[in-house]
Formats: structure tokens, sequence, C-alpha cells
């Protein structure tokens, strides 16, 4: 086979969109565990809150796999690669030859060790069979605790609540989501659950899940002494990397599947891209693994090309994230908590309570390298064009942007011309 | 494929593309009626939006890129490339009113509808027999529809 994808998540679709730029013709084989084709991993949320059906979860159209020339191989799990005999064994025990391989395995979740987690009514939320399994289960309960004030498991517990569940979201660190948001930013957001209703505790965490003899769960047993009787139990810490098949075949790994540039791993022709890689980060120039939605779909797209012939450079990582808590917008890319003792950070804050607004810019030197929206996000992706084109910003530039006024206007005149009027240079002249 | 450019040496910055826009959007296919009551009624809004400092003025919409920001962040499925048209497509029956798309599209090209849970993007009039609606409209030219 000349294209093998291990994984079905949306860097797998990235790089199947990425093959097909470069070779319209060569078969591709994409082998993934779980049973649909993929779908939107964080629908699972929309899911859950009963938002969308199922009908709604699939990313790609269904002729998409047909019209991309796309074998799929779908409830099938890759046991093991041979990198010199260039061949992957599935879990029936089948060999397959590849060309050209992509590992696309993304992360699993991450379970700190509790006292009392093993056992019934403990649950991730990461993949659709989670998703489904706490539709049925809200069902029968009142109560569930999440584990977890990041990403997943403000969504999880949302969903759960929007279930009629009563949810207490715990998190260990001083606000929820402490990597993309500030102080600011989270009270806003966490006042927005609170006046719906739903319990979020930040500074605490859960000591030991509490079961009596049948092994039910009575409760969780919190840092600060507090007791919260719960009917179900949600971790949802985040994920970590799915690399024991990489490693085992020994491709190198650190904290995740190290790829180069072109997202190449140690191993000829074979490939890694999504939460499972650890590749260039757009701002810092180190190798991170940072998993978010938009760099899986690059570095996958990527990958795809360079598989398929091309030579391109990852333009690297960019940590963005779009989360809305009960309408309340809220949006954070780049750089947004750098560290208070450099003085090469400038940072401009506007909070208005009242509005439920808040916009913080973060600049390095000439640079806007971060930002964070809270209600009025319309602008987002203007600002987004100045962190990701590294565009220095003059004084004038900046006070504007200070002022909430991005604008195409601000950008400088030839990279305004190639973006907007390519092709049009003499008559300016 | 045709892109819709955007000249900022001779748009006037009228806003006229915008009406256009609108209008072409409508049910009522009508200005006024699209301007006065579909508007605030269904919160009809144009894919346009213009941007001036000082004598300089620019409309831009969607540029329907090779390899678009906002596709690589649609969450949902809602946004996808057409690989035969080569236009970013977008699904309002999927689209689940994440912004991601709004947050990841550097030219600011895409934005909130003003009552749904949806985005607003350009469709590059799309089935308009006379092509984009906001190029027909320009009276200055400043806005071209054509292969490069």
């Amino acid at each position: 086979m000349k294209y093998v994808i291990i994984g079905n998540g949306i860097a797998s679709i990235g790089a199947i969109e990425g093959i097909r730029k470069v070779d319209a013709e060569n078969e591709i084989l994409v082998i993934g565990s779980e049973d649909s084709p993929a779908y939107g991993r964080p629908l699972i949320s929309y899911l859950l809150a009963g938002k969308i059906g199922p009908d709604r979860l699939s990313l790609r159209p269904a002729e998409f796999y047909k019209k991309s020339n796309v074998t799929l191989k779908l409830g099938t799990t890759v046991t093991a690669i041979d990198t010199k005999a260039r061949t992957v064994t599935t879990d029936s025990g089948e060999s397959i030859g590849y060309e050209n391989l992509l590992v696309a395995t993304g992360g699993i979740p991450f379970t700190p060790p509790i006292p009392g987690a093993d056992g019934k009514d403990v649950y991730n939320f990461t993949n659709l069979s989670h998703a489904q399994t706490l539709i049925s289960k809200a069902r029968e309960i009142k109560r569930a605790v999440v584990i977890g004030g990041g990403l997943i498991g403000l969504k999880a517990g949302e969903s759960l609540f929007d279930r009629g569940v009563e949810v207490t979201i715990l998190e260990l660190s001083p606000r929820i989501l402490s990597l993309a948001f500030d102080e600011n930013a989270a009270s806003l957001a966490g006042n927005r659950l609170a006046e719906v209703g739903l319990d979020v505790r930040c500074g605490v965490s859960a000591k030991e899940i509490q079961r009596d003899s049948a092994g039910n769960i009575k409760g969780v047993h919190l840092t600060d002494g507090d007791f919260l009787q719960t009917d179900v139990v949600v971790i949802a810490i985040g994920v970590v990397p799915d690399y024991g098949l990489a490693k085992a075949s020994g491709i190198e790994v650190d904290r995740g599947i190290r790829v180069d540039d072109h997202m190449r791993t140690s191993a000829p022709d074979v490939y890694a891209a999504g939460d499972v890689a650890q590749a260039r980060d757009l701002l810092y120039g180190d190798d991170r693994v940072i998993p978010i939605w938009t760099n899986a779909y690059n570095q996958g797209f990527c990958a795809g090309k360079n598989m398929a012939g091309d030579t391109v450079r990852f333009l690297g990582s960019l940590a963005m994230n779009s989360i809305s808590f009960y309408g309340l917008p809220t949006i954070s890319v780049g750089t947004v908590n750098p560290p208070e003792d450099d003085g090469s950070y400038r940072i401009s804050a506007v909070l208005d309570e009242k509005k439920k607004s808040y916009r913080k810019l973060v600049f390095q030197d000439d640079h806007l390298v971060g930002y964070v929206l809270v209600g009025d996000i319309d602008m987002a992706g203007m600002y987004t064009a100045f962190v990701k084109f590294q565009m220095p910003i003059p004084e004038e530039s900046r006070r504007q942007l200070m002022a909430g006024e991005p604008d195409v206007l601000m950008w400088p005149d030839d990279f305004f011309r190639e973006t907007w009027n390519p092709g049009n240079h003499d008559q300016d002249s | 494929m045709k892109r819709v450019y955007p000249d900022k040496e001779y748009c006037i910055g009228c806003h006229l593309c915008e009406l256009a826009c609108i209008t072409a959007h409508s049910t009522s296919q009508d200005l006024i009626i699209a301007y006065r009551d579909e508007r605030t009624s269904s919160g009809l809004s144009p894919c346009k939006r213009v941007f001036e400092k000082g004598d300089t003025c620019v409309a831009i919409s969607c540029r329907h890129c090779d390899e678009p920001s906002c596709v690589a962040a649609c969450i949902s499925g809602g946004l996808h490339k057409d690989p035969e048209t080569g236009r970013t497509v977008y699904d309002r029956d999927k689209c689940v009113g994440c912004w991601s798309c709004l947050m990841a599209c550097p030219y600011g090209a895409i934005r909130r509808h003003p009552i749904e849970n949806k985005i607003v993007k350009c469709d590059l009039c799309e089935g308009r027999a006379e092509g984009p609606a906001c190029v027909q409209a320009c009276p200055n030219a400043a806005l071209k529809y054509e292969e490069r």
C-alpha cells in the first residue's frame, strides 16, 4: 500500500487532504480502532448535551472517502509496526505493507492515581463511546463530580448539567483553563457557569473516591477536607500522547513522537501528526506536544503532502482555543501568561465586568504574541493574523490594537498586496 | 479558480458592496426590504467588511484560500474545501457555532450571525448568474472577480 494511516481523527483527515493535494491517484488505507468514520471529537460534548444528534458527528460528507480513494479499516487496532520490513500488524493478525506510514494515534486520557478510581462509574470523556456511556448513565444519576477544569472537564461538566445532572467540577490550580486563561478571563467564565448553577471549585482536587462494600461510588473526599456525594466521577485531567506502538517499534519518542520540520519520525518514511506528535511550536521554536485541534489538522496536512513527495515545512503549532460558556464566548491564542520577570513582554488589558467583556493583548518587543478575548470576540481572527504572521507592529498600530480595533489596513503594504490583491503590482508603480 | 480581489487604490468606501451582498443573500431580493426588514427580523448581514483608515478603504471577504485555516479549525465539518470548484464551502446545518473558524481566519473574513449560533461567510454568490453581487455593484471597479 502506498499510504497507510494509523488513526482516524482530524490529523488523519488532514493527511488525506494533504496527500490528495499532491497525489490524486494512489490508494490510501486508514486503520482506525473506533467503529465510525472520522468524527469531530469536540462534538461529543454537543452530543452529550443533546445539542446535536449522532447524524451530525461526521467530519466529512459520506462520499468523501470514496471520492478521495480512501479505504477505511475500522474497528481495527494496529498492534505492531515493523519499520525494517515496512509492515504494520493488526489485531486480527493481518500484516499490511506500506511505502509511507503516518502514525496519528492521538492521545489517551491521563488518569492520576486516586484511591478508589479503579472500579465502576469512573469515566473519561475523550471519545464517542465515552459520550454514549455518559448519555445512558445521565438518565439514572443525580450527581456527578468532574475532576479537571480544563477544556475537556468543563465541556463534560456542562453537557452533563444540560442533561439534568447536578455537577461539581474540581480544578486543582487556582483557576479554570489555567493555560489558556488568566484570572480575569477565568473569573468571567467561572461566574457564568455559577450563574447557570454549575458548581466549579478551584484549588482543590479529589483525594479519594469512596465506595461502599458492593463497590458502588458513595462520594469523593476532597483535598480541602470536604466530601461530595456523587453517583459518577468523570476524570478529565487531559490527554497524553498514545505513542506506545511507535516506541515499541523503535521510533524515537520523547514527550510525544519526535518529528522533524517535515513531520518525519526517526524511521524512514514514517511520519507522525496530531496529539501523538511532538512538533515545532511557532512562537517558541522548540518541539512540544500541543494537543489542539487545528495543530492536529495542520500537522496531518503537512505530513500528507510530504508523504506524497512534496517538500513542505511545518509552519509550527500555535496554541488556540475557542470555548463558550452558556452564550459567553471566549478565545485564547498564543502566549497568554508570559513569565512575569521577563521585561520583553508588555500587556494591555481591558476588563468590563458588567458587560462581561475582556480583552488582553500580550506583546513581546514589537510583536503581538498572544491574546484573550471574552465576550466580544468578533475581531479575533484579525488579532490571530498579527500573531501568526509575526508582523512587526509600529507604535501607532499598537495603540489601535490596544483600543480593540485591529484592521487589515494596518498590515505592511507588501504583505497586504500579496494577500489581498496579488498579481496587480504594475499599476502601483 | 476565480476569486474576488479588492483593490484599495480604487475603493471609495461607499459600502455598496455590503448592500449588494445583503440583497443577494436575502429572501426578498429587494434592497429596501432586505435592509429594513430582513436585517432585523432574521439577522441578515453582509459577508463583506469595509475597512477605512484616513482616505484609504478596502472591502474584504473570504479569500477562499487554497489551504484555509478555517477548515483546519472547524470541529464540525461545517467548513470544507470543494476539491472540484476550489471554494471554501460552508454547510450551515453542520455549524455548531463554536467560533473556531472565526478565531483561526487571519483575514477576519468570518463573522458571527447576529441572531443564530452560526457564522456568516462569503459563498461567492453561488448560483447567481451574474457572479458575485459585490463585484457587480462596485461603482469604481475596486472589486474584481477573476482568475489570477
